[in-house]
């Protein structure tokens, strides 16, 4: 059985050695009593999720342990009861990461009160936005702190038994949370009679199988209980009948990681950071045409500028920034003008966008936004389930529509359509994924709306970016040094060394590869027109 | 395509899996881990092991259809020990391609999407790899052919035999 004596062992012990190699590597610094990551990139960042990310040994559970890891499970199963514990998190205004935003305390009062012979609680990892890999980090490089989260989730709830819902494309993630398991097992965190206190509490792993859906909680609870991954009817709070029928908690894993850290150091200080109504922080996945791609972990109500150029460095290349994408297929495009937006639950819903995961998709001048959302509706024609028929069909005609437009064949009135279709998606859908498909058409459509109506009337795309409507050209700056030609796959530019080449229009199929291969300075000779 | 699993040389895998499976019957909701294992040791879901599976479960064929029928990650084929993908984005297709991939289809026997009775070679088309400049391309498992001509097909498969 683990004791506070041999955890305090652990970390007197070990804290200092693996301190020390850090340093000496010069791989972080002491910001208060507080060990963090060097460098320009990190200096902006609090870290409350990532904060033991790439600092200890994910698969060596002392290091965990000597990072103040499972004093919060010691001090709550021996110190305080579970009541205290829901209003511990209650008071913090902890909301969920996962991309709704619902108060976790609120989440846990309601199971806390469900008089149940059996409840769960289960960590949401089947983290499927393009774009967003926070939760796969947190798992891979700190996975104890979801386990400690869900240890105390289910201590607050009355539950003994979690669930971590990993989704099959994450196998590194997978083999760390079963290290991670094992170990916690063999100390005694997991099992019976945890610190001697009298509760037990146990996790069990599943993985999904390639289904996005499955993100959505009682879809997620289908897939458990075997069954195809189809959200339910929501007659029933989860937190009442939720997974077998029984009050069932669902959390992301982001918000899990944060939850040892509030208990440790108390709901003051939480919401000391971040906004009053969104305290402390998030986790975004910066990418895209970024110049600094990569995780970044920052208080709530931050503005987008800081981000993105403060640490991201702004657009790529030194290309013009353009837009930034968050909240994957349900989110929106925040155009260049609304730079500085705070980033909190309340803000970005005002801009008509949405916090999400937090994947955070930069885009500059090149890229077209009729072609962005044409994208995201592929992927969520991909992803539906099919059980509403309005999600089923109506993300569909939508594709087709902006299909259409992409390929210069829009007609006059596809503009009302596709509003008249985001109208009936979004209301008549069961699940968030039906609901929220048509935000990147909607909000495209608020921002950009010349864009579509370029490509509909004037058969144009301002990003050139569409291959239907452009045409590669070679000006008269032409140096004729033929690499063009010989890199055109199919052999449509002519012209002899030294002299002007042509592209026989008829043949091309804007592949570009003319364009990449251009030597002439500043300005390549192949112009996109 | 016509293929039979076989029994017996497979016969250690799945006594292995038996007990994998008696394992797992007693604990809730075992089809999804059932289904997985299934899936990585034998590459795709046999039939006869989902009859395994049904019996040892007590879940209707049908049922456990629905359920692997909606997940992506789930095949009721074997898939082949090389798997060919052929490109056909734009590039690769104007530069013949489609020829390319007949070629592939006459000389295995076999339509795009399929397996080889001998279970050596799969064949898929692939959306554009991004590899324009050097189309037509085909992949063999991670190996890039370049410009590929019809003439070439033989000897690349025979490579892999």
């Amino acid at each position: 059985m683990m004791t506070k004596e041999r955890m305090d062992t652990i970390k007197e012990t070990l804290k200092p050695k693996v301190l020390e190699k850090l340093l000496s590597e010069d791989k972080v610094e002491l910001r208060g009593e507080d060990v963090v990551l060097k460098g320009d990139y990190y200096k902006k960042q609090v870290r409350i999720a990532l904060k033991n990310c790439d600092i200890i040994d994910p698969t060596n559970i002392e290091e965990y342990i000597a990072f103040d890891g499972y004093y919060a499970l010691y001090k709550s199963l021996t110190e305080r009861k579970p009541g205290d514990i829901v209003d511990e998190i209650k008071n913090s205004l902890l909301r969920g990461r996962g991309g709704a935003g619902f108060p976790t305390g609120r989440k846990w009062d309601e199971a806390y009160k469900y008089e149940a012979d059996k409840k769960y609680i289960i960590c949401n990892a089947d983290e499927g936005d393009p774009g967003a890999f926070m939760d796969r980090s947190i798992l891979e490089k700190d996975p104890h702190s979801v386990l400690e989260g869900m240890a105390l989730g289910g201590y607050a709830i009355g539950s003994d038994q979690g669930y971590i819902y990993v989704r099959a494309e994450y196998p590194m993630a997978v083999k760390r949370l079963e290290i991670a398991l094992k170990q916690a097992r063999e100390y005694g965190l997991l099992g019976n009679n945890i610190f001697g206190s009298g509760f037990n509490f146990d996790i069990e792993l599943r993985l999904g199988s390639g289904a996005f859906v499955c993100g959505e909680g009682t879809a997620l609870m289908e897939s458990i209980e075997g069954r195809r991954g189809m959200p339910r009817p929501k007659l029933h709070r989860t937190a009442h009948v939720g997974l077998w029928g029984k009050p069932t908690i669902i959390n992301n894993v982001e918000t899990l990681a944060n939850v040892p850290v509030i208990i440790n150091r108390g709901y003051e200080w939480f919401r000391g950071i971040g906004t009053e109504e969104s305290p402390g922080t998030k986790v975004f996945a910066l990418v895209g045409k970024v110049e600094n791609a990569g995780l970044v972990e920052v208080p709530m109500g931050m503005s987008l500028r800081e981000i993105i150029f403060d640490i991201g460095g702004g657009a790529q290349d030194g290309k013009e920034y353009k837009a930034v994408q968050t909240g994957g297929p349900s989110g929106g495009c925040i155009p260049a003008d609304l730079i500085d937006t705070p980033v909190d639950f309340e803000s970005l819903g005002k801009i008509w966008s949405i916090m999400g995961s937090g994947g955070m998709v930069v885009m500059d001048e090149n890229t077209c936004m009729v072609d962005i959302a044409k994208f995201f509706l592929d992927f969520s024609v991909e992803e539906s389930c099919g059980k509403c028929v309005p999600c089923r069909e109506g993300t569909k005609r939508m594709y087709e529509i902006l299909d259409r437009i992409t390929k210069g064949e829009g007609v006059d009135g596809d503009i009302e359509r596709l509003e008249e279709l985001s109208e009936t998606v979004s209301s008549a859908s069961l699940c968030g994924l039906g609901q929220t498909a048509p935000n990147p058409v909607i909000t495209t459509l608020k921002y950009y709306r010349h864009e579509y109506e370029a490509h509909i009337h004037d058969k144009k795309c301002p990003a050139k970016s569409c291959k239907s409507l452009i045409k590669y050209f070679i000006e008269d700056t032409c140096i004729g040094c033929t690499r063009c030609a010989k890199a055109c796959p199919v052999g449509c530019i002519s012209g002899k060394v030294k002299e002007l080449h042509v592209i026989d229009q008829s043949m091309c199929i804007k592949c570009g590869a003319c364009y990449d291969v251009c030597p002439v300075k500043p300005i390549k000779a192949v112009s996109i027109i | 395509m016509e293929f039979k699993f076989d029994m017996e040389k497979n016969s250690s895998k799945i006594t292995a899996f038996k007990n994998f499976l008696d394992e797992k019957k007693n604990t809730k909701g075992p089809l999804m881990p059932a289904l997985q294992q299934a899936q990585e040791v034998f590459g795709y879901l046999p039939m006869e092991i989902l009859e395994i599976i049904s019996k040892t479960l007590q879940i209707p064929m049908a049922e456990i259809y629905g359920v692997a029928t909606f997940y992506s990650q789930f095949s009721f084929i074997p898939q082949g020990e090389n798997k060919i993908s052929v490109c056909l984005g734009t590039a690769c297709y104007v530069k013949g391609a489609q020829s390319i991939l007949e070629e592939i289809e006459s000389q295995l026997g076999i339509k795009s999407g399929f397996t080889t009775p001998d279970q050596k070679f799969s064949i898929a088309s692939a959306r554009c790899v991004g590899d324009c400049s050097i189309a037509p391309v085909i992949l063999v498992n991670e190996d890039v052919y370049a410009k590929v001509k019809k003439s070439e097909i033989k000897n690349i498969i025979n490579k892999y035999k």
